[in-house]
């Protein structure tokens, strides 16, 4: 087992860079997701870690070893395909074999292996079977036996859910991270849903146009983007416009002065509060920043109210509240909204 | 029953009477006893499937015309898979003119492909001396060309529908590019070669206007045999000639109809 590191990953298809500049330490054993809108270069980075993308420039190391020019075949790598890619003229147990035979190993290690791995995803009753005639869990888990059947360096998953449906999806994310885990192999899932990327992954990376914006945890992310495209692909957040005026202090494009914690060089910027952070309210109550807003409307979504609001600068925020105690108030009605300072945080 | 099923219905009914009915009419016109062909037949037989045997033209027709079928199916495939994997698989410059030359046999009318190949087979004879007019090598690779869009067509879709991602699994665990072509490659668009086979066959062996200027005299196919008896007979021999021969396409077509769903690669 190695970890995998890119370094400084180009890969540009004519004047189209799909890959830019990046590099990634994913240490051994962790599981990364790459996570990002489509087109993002997620699946491009993914498919040059597996080896079916030369990169323009740049390298790939699997721990210590330089596998840049090593074709896919020769780089020890179990990858997992969107739609699984199943060999559909082989049963299931000569699917997981697939790896195993073209590697020439005896017929007893063989047999052994692939009685392990059908054990491990627990498909033994099924090892006969065609993979037209399995569902689309069971797809999955053949999938997954076969790349890890053979002991890869390396395990790569490419949108390896999307296939399923909504509930099934949770399920088998949850199987394959457990498996993950006891296998302790390191790996890399390509996502677009944020939501997976934050159950499953020990860090993830955000990538928008060929860069990697942030790697992180999941509560980094959140709660520490570090550029605007993370703050509002992560979770919900609220923009307000204006400029850093000086350390800690924020001035709005109406002039307010908003308390800040951290630091971001002075200059204009963004500063975010999340949905739930932001207290609405009489403007009597506000402690901490404080901003008067004008109600557009509001969304009562059983537990909690929705309610969009505008600042008089024309910032569109996006507030939920406990729907618990009082009625919702008016449409264009003067309001406020509140939060503590170290609630906010500064994107360029 | 809705508009759309009787409308429906309807046009079943235009091919049975239109297409299907003459089939069979030929058919039953094969065991007819009569001398001439008579309507309604005076009894039933089987006497002109033996006579058809006995003549010549038709027994050395129906010999030629499977030999050729059979090894221009094979030189069919041996051009039309290759150039189906590397149209659809490499990016081989020039992709689609290579498509369309490969499909041209499919457009040009086949009198004229007939009259464009028998030039060029007496060019090329008045060039190296090598005769290939009125010879059997002749007639293969004219076959062969006929074979090759089907082929090709039925490949391509069968090497589209397996789209890339099998091979590429094969890759990644571990296989090189012979191990991917032979385990997974092959056997997934299996069925689109034979499919290829059968229809190359089909198309080979119902081949008349290409192969009416390269066939030379006493060496015939059996489409051009059944034309020159019909010049000057009209009997059930030519009927139970006929017989044989939708047999023989029928049975091609119900086994590959097993392998691809022909209503989804058309």
């Amino acid at each position: 087992m190695a970890g995998v590191e890119l370094r400084s990953i180009r890969k540009t298809y004519g004047d189209l860079a799909a890959v830019d500049d990046v590099s990634l330490d994913i240490r051994d054993g962790e599981l990364v997701a790459l996570l990002g809108p489509s087109g993002c270069g997620k699946t491009t980075t993914l498919r040059a870690i597996a080896g079916f993308v030369q990169p323009t420039s740049g390298t790939v190391h699997f721990g210590e070893r330089d596998v840049t020019a090593l074709p896919v075949h020769k780089r020890n790598v179990g990858m997992v395909f969107q739609g699984y890619a199943l060999f559909p003229h082989l049963n299931v147990s000569d699917n997981v074999r697939f790896g195993l035979r073209v590697r020439g190993w005896g017929k007893s290690r063989v047999a052994e292996r692939v009685q392990r791995m059908l054990q491990w995803v627990q498909l033994e009753k099924l090892a006969h079977r065609r993979p037209r005639e399995l569902s689309g869990g069971q797809q999955q888990r053949v999938a997954l036996a076969r790349a890890m059947a053979i002991e890869p360096d390396v395990l790569l998953l490419d949108e390896p859910f999307s296939a399923l449906d909504a509930k099934l999806r949770q399920q088998m994310r949850t199987e394959i991270r457990q498996l993950q885990r006891e296998a302790g192999i390191t790996s890399v899932f390509v996502t677009h849903d944020q939501e997976e990327a934050m159950a499953i992954a020990d860090r993830i990376g955000v990538m928008s146009h060929g860069k990697l914006e942030q790697l992180g945890s999941a509560q980094d992310l959140y709660q520490r983007p570090v550029s605007r495209f993370v703050a509002g692909f992560i979770g919900k957040c609220n923009f307000i416009e204006g400029r850093v005026a000086q350390a800690r202090e924020f001035e709005s494009r109406d002039g307010t002065r908003l308390a800040f914690t951290g630091s971001h060089a002075a200059g204009n910027a963004a500063l975010c509060v999340r949905p739930e952070h932001l207290v609405l309210g009489p403007a009597s109550e506000a402690r901490g920043n404080r901003i008067p807003v004008t109600l557009k409307s509001a969304t009562y979504l059983g537990p909690a109210t929705e309610y969009e609001l505008v600042t008089a600068a024309g910032d569109q925020l996006l507030v939920s509240a406990s729907s618990a105690g009082g009625g919702v108030p008016r449409e264009g009605t003067p309001l406020a909204v509140s939060w503590r300072p170290e609630d906010g945080f500064v994107v360029a | 029953m809705t508009f759309g099923r009787a409308v429906y219905l309807f046009f079943v009914a235009l091919i049975m009477v239109f297409l299907v009915a003459p089939l069979g009419v030929i058919m039953w016109a094969s065991f007819f006893a009569d001398k001439i062909l008579a309507f309604p037949p005076s009894g039933y037989t089987v006497a002109y499937y033996a006579r058809a045997w006995q003549l010549a033209d038709f027994s050395q027709g129906f010999m030629t015309s499977i030999q050729v079928a059979v090894c221009a199916t094979v030189g069919s495939l041996l051009v039309g898979i290759p150039a189906a994997l590397a149209i659809e698989r490499l990016s081989v410059p020039a992709r689609a003119a290579v498509r369309e030359v490969l499909l041209a046999p499919m457009y040009v009318p086949a009198i004229v492909a007939g009259a464009a190949v028998y030039l060029y087979y007496i060019q090329f004879e008045i060039k190296t001396e090598f005769q290939l007019t009125a010879t059997f090598l002749g007639l293969l690779i004219a076959h062969t060309l006929v074979g090759i869009p089907w082929t090709m067509r039925l490949v391509s879709a069968s090497l589209v529908s397996n789209g890339g991602v099998a091979e590429e699994a094969a890759q990644s665990l571990g296989a090189n590019a012979l191990q991917t072509f032979f385990l997974v490659t092959l056997p997934v668009i299996r069925s689109g070669i034979i499919a290829a086979a059968l229809f190359s066959f089909i198309a080979s062996f119902t081949e008349l206007e290409l192969s009416l200027f390269l066939v030379g005299p006493g060496k015939t196919t059996l489409p051009i045999a059944i034309i020159n008896y019909l010049e000057w007979n009209l009997d059930s021999t030519i009927a139970a000639v006929a017989t044989v021969q939708i047999v023989i396409i029928g049975a091609a077509l119900l086994v590959s109809d097993r392998f691809v769903n022909l209503g989804r690669d058309f």
